[in-house]
């Protein structure tokens, strides 16, 4: 039996709401699909699944906020037998710190007897509450494990659900009302934390851009307007790319020790219009082509301003790309998205007098910088990524 | 007579005040039954009506149900509104062959060629202290049968609106007039007339508990409500009067307000109206219910003939507002 989980979306995302199931008891699924929406201070979330196999029961109802880690669902693997249903709401997991990965546990041997039947209505296992304060419930957000009941047999009713939701209401003034306000808090806490725990070194330099720029504008001209390539694109690959040569940027920083990550997810920090910013990931920014890279951040810039965000998305990032030269900005100061370990800053590819070879030329120069963990790396290593990025972007057609 | 004004009535005058008026409209209507015409109804509800419309119009039969109701069905198909009166709803039984064989399914069995707009009016329910073969209340019986109406009237412009209604429909109409409601008095506009016969009606309006019953069985629900009120618990109850085709709208919308039903049926609980009640309740509102939908009906004996334990037999208003509270303020 898989656990489907509340996902941490995010460093310092401690509970979600869960908006709504896209799947029933009994559907099948696919590692990838898409089977839930849960709403979080960045918004509402789709969230994937990470396994194959069958729906089996559903044990957090849309409306209901629970910690991150809370089993959501439960999933029977291909070839496990259908087991009796569980207690709606299961005691915490003892959650660590990044994503709750979905854990197959295959508890039984493989000559297991069939379960024996378990009544669902034994005293304790089921919640006993009447069906309209079940819908209420929803539609106050209401911590079911919570409430006590008082009415017939204990059971919750309507009166128990106001109560609580009072309570609740009362134990939380600083609810997030506005969704921008929720993400205001998340940012805060995310980047306190950093400043709080990482111990940033900075390094920075300038990248002649004539290269790139103008094989851009070479490659532009074979393509239509749609299809056009921006420049943060090869940026992007070249900073995937970088990663190679020197990998220890690209991973999380967790239990105090150096996780690196094969794959490369380069986080694309995204403004929104109302406020705030995210930074989801492009799956495997080193693999894709530069049109594929252009396509993949389209979609993700769209979508990310529709609020449609995957849940991969959202965790996935081993490392984060802030563009800010369209706003005029020369240098960036990166602070780093815990437990990433590295950020890369770009800004404005300005034209610069250039000294090379005792000659003076006009360039077009971009400043990029680097901020990253020192617990993970050192200048040293810092620097190499740096020159690898430069050398990337010296060739822009091998990109 | 002025628009507005007020008569005092009995349950019984109002009834006869229908059928006379009925009478007096439409040429093809007469009453037929057990001692209507000379004896002026078993309940006196006809009394007076042989001198006024003559014996071709207010005709006594032998005491033979099955028989004078083939008769009712074969005018209607005749042509003619007769108003067939059967003296209690046990008494029925005996004609139950022409009303659920004859009467329910002639338009079906004729392909749509013959309706039978025939109207039986009977007494049901205890009270009286009638007994094992006068009392009962098997109306929501008939309830079960597809092709027929069932009505049941409690309140005097019910009483006074319903049977001319009953006689403009095509089909079979079943009045049930409660016998414990014939002595009941009260205000009617001089100029009450016909009134639906397809909708319940909300009798008191309320928030915390629908409380839904018709017939007799109203009168004691209000009055428990007024009770209940008094203690801070605000009951709607609603009046069903018709319990064929069965109006579940107007309940449902109830009790997603409420939240909580309780059905007061004189009728036996196994397999009653009230259980059908139940079951749309479940159907159409589960997910509005903050408690288990709770019945009182009648005791599942043969009614008693001794006064208190009659009493005991049928729903009281004692049992409704002990029950309303528990589950309005239930603790546990």
């Amino acid at each position: 039996m898989a656990e489907f989980c509340m996902p941490s979306l995010g460093a310092d995302m401690k509970e979600g709401i869960l908006v709504k199931w896209k799947v029933e008891p009994g559907d099948q699924v696919k590692r990838g699909d898409i089977i839930s929406e849960v709403e979080t201070q960045k918004g509402i979330i789709e969230i994937e699944v990470f396994t194959d196999g069958t729906i089996e029961q559903i044990l957090v109802h849309p409306g209901e906020k629970v910690p991150v880690g809370t089993v959501l669902a439960t999933i029977r693997v291909p070839g496990e037998e259908a087991k009796a249903p569980r207690e709606e709401r299961p005691p915490e997991p003892t959650f660590k710190y990044k994503f709750c990965m979905i854990s197959a546990q295959h508890k039984e041997g493989p000559a297991k007897r069939p379960p024996e039947p378990t009544p669902v209505t034994t005293a304790g296992k089921r919640l006993k509450i009447s069906p309209s304060a079940r819908k209420l419930a929803a539609e106050l957000a209401v911590n079911l494990s919570t409430v006590q009941g008082t009415g017939q047999g204990n059971a919750i009713t309507r009166a128990d659900i106001e109560r609580a939701a009072e309570a609740q209401n009362a134990a939380a003034p600083l609810a997030p009302v506005k969704p921008e306000a929720g993400m205001r808090q998340a940012i805060a806490t995310a980047m306190a934390r950093s400043n709080r725990e990482i111990p940033h070194y900075y390094l920075a330099t300038h990248i002649d851009m004539s290269n790139t720029m103008r094989w851009l504008a070479s490659e532009n001209k074979k393509r239509s307007i749609k299809e056009r390539i921006l420049p943060v694109v090869p940026l992007i690959k070249a900073t995937a790319l970088a990663l190679g040569k020197v990998p220890e940027l690209n991973g999380f920083w967790i239990d105090d020790r150096l996780q690196l990550q094969e794959a490369v997810h380069v986080g694309f920090a995204i403004s929104l219009r109302q406020g705030g910013l995210v930074a989801p990931a492009i799956h495997h920014a080193d693999l894709k082509s530069l049109p594929e890279l252009m396509e993949a951040l389209h979609d993700l810039i769209t979508r990310t301003r529709g609020g449609r965000l995957r849940s991969s998305e959202l965790t996935d990032a081993t490392i984060t790309v802030t563009c800010l030269g369209d706003l005029g900005v020369e240098t960036v100061y990166g602070v780093i998205y815990p437990p990433q370990v590295a950020l890369v800053g770009f800004g404005k590819i300005m034209e610069q007098p250039w000294a090379e070879n005792g000659m003076l030329g006009i360039r077009p120069v971009l400043t990029t910088s680097l901020a990253a963990d020192h617990r993970a790396t050192d200048g040293h290593r810092g620097a190499q990524f740096l020159e690898a990025l430069n050398q990337y972007l010296q060739k822009p057609e091998e990109l | 007579m002025s628009k507005n004004e007020m008569i005092q009535i009995t349950y019984r005058e109002a009834v006869r005040e229908a059928i006379r008026e009925a009478l007096r409209r439409d040429e093809r209507v007469f009453l037929l039954g057990e001692d209507v015409g000379r004896y002026g109804g078993c309940f006196a509800v006809s009394k007076g009506l042989l001198e006024e419309f003559g014996p071709e119009r207010i005709i006594d039969t032998p005491l033979s149900e099955s028989g004078f109701t083939g008769a009712g069905i074969g005018a209607a198909l005749g042509g003619m509104r007769p108003i067939v009166e059967i003296m209690t709803v046990n008494f029925s039984l005996l004609a139950a062959d022409q009303i659920i064989n004859n009467a329910a399914t002639f338009l079906h069995m004729s392909g749509g060629c013959f309706n039978v707009p025939l109207v039986i009016r009977m007494s049901t329910g205890g009270g009286k202290q009638l007994a094992a073969q006068h009392s009962h209340s098997l109306e929501g019986w008939y309830a079960h049968i597809p092709g027929i109406k069932v009505l049941t009237p409690a309140t005097l412009e019910d009483a006074r609106g319903m049977l001319w209604s009953a006689l403009e429909d095509p089909d079979p109409v079943l009045i049930f007039e409660h016998q414990s409601l014939l002595n009941m008095e009260g205000q009617l506009p001089a100029n009450a007339g016909a009134v639906d016969i397809d909708r319940a009606q909300i009798r008191r309006p309320g928030s915390d508990l629908s409380v839904i019953t018709y017939g007799a069985s109203l009168f004691k629900a209000l009055e428990a409500a007024e009770i209940l009120a008094g203690e801070g618990i605000e009951v709607e109850v609603i009046d069903l009067r018709t319990l064929r085709p069965l109006d579940d709208a107007t309940f449902l919308t109830s009790i997603a307000s409420t939240h909580r039903a309780l059905i007061v049926d004189e009728g036996w609980r196994s397999g009653g109206i009230s259980a059908e009640i139940c079951a749309r309740i479940m159907e159409g509102a589960f997910y509005e219910l903050d408690a288990p939908v709770e019945r009182i009906c009648g005791a599942e004996v043969p009614m008693p003939y001794a006064k208190h334990l009659e009493e005991a037999a049928m729903p009281q208003v004692e049992a409704i507002v002990t029950t309303a509270k528990r589950m309005v303020r239930s603790n546990g």
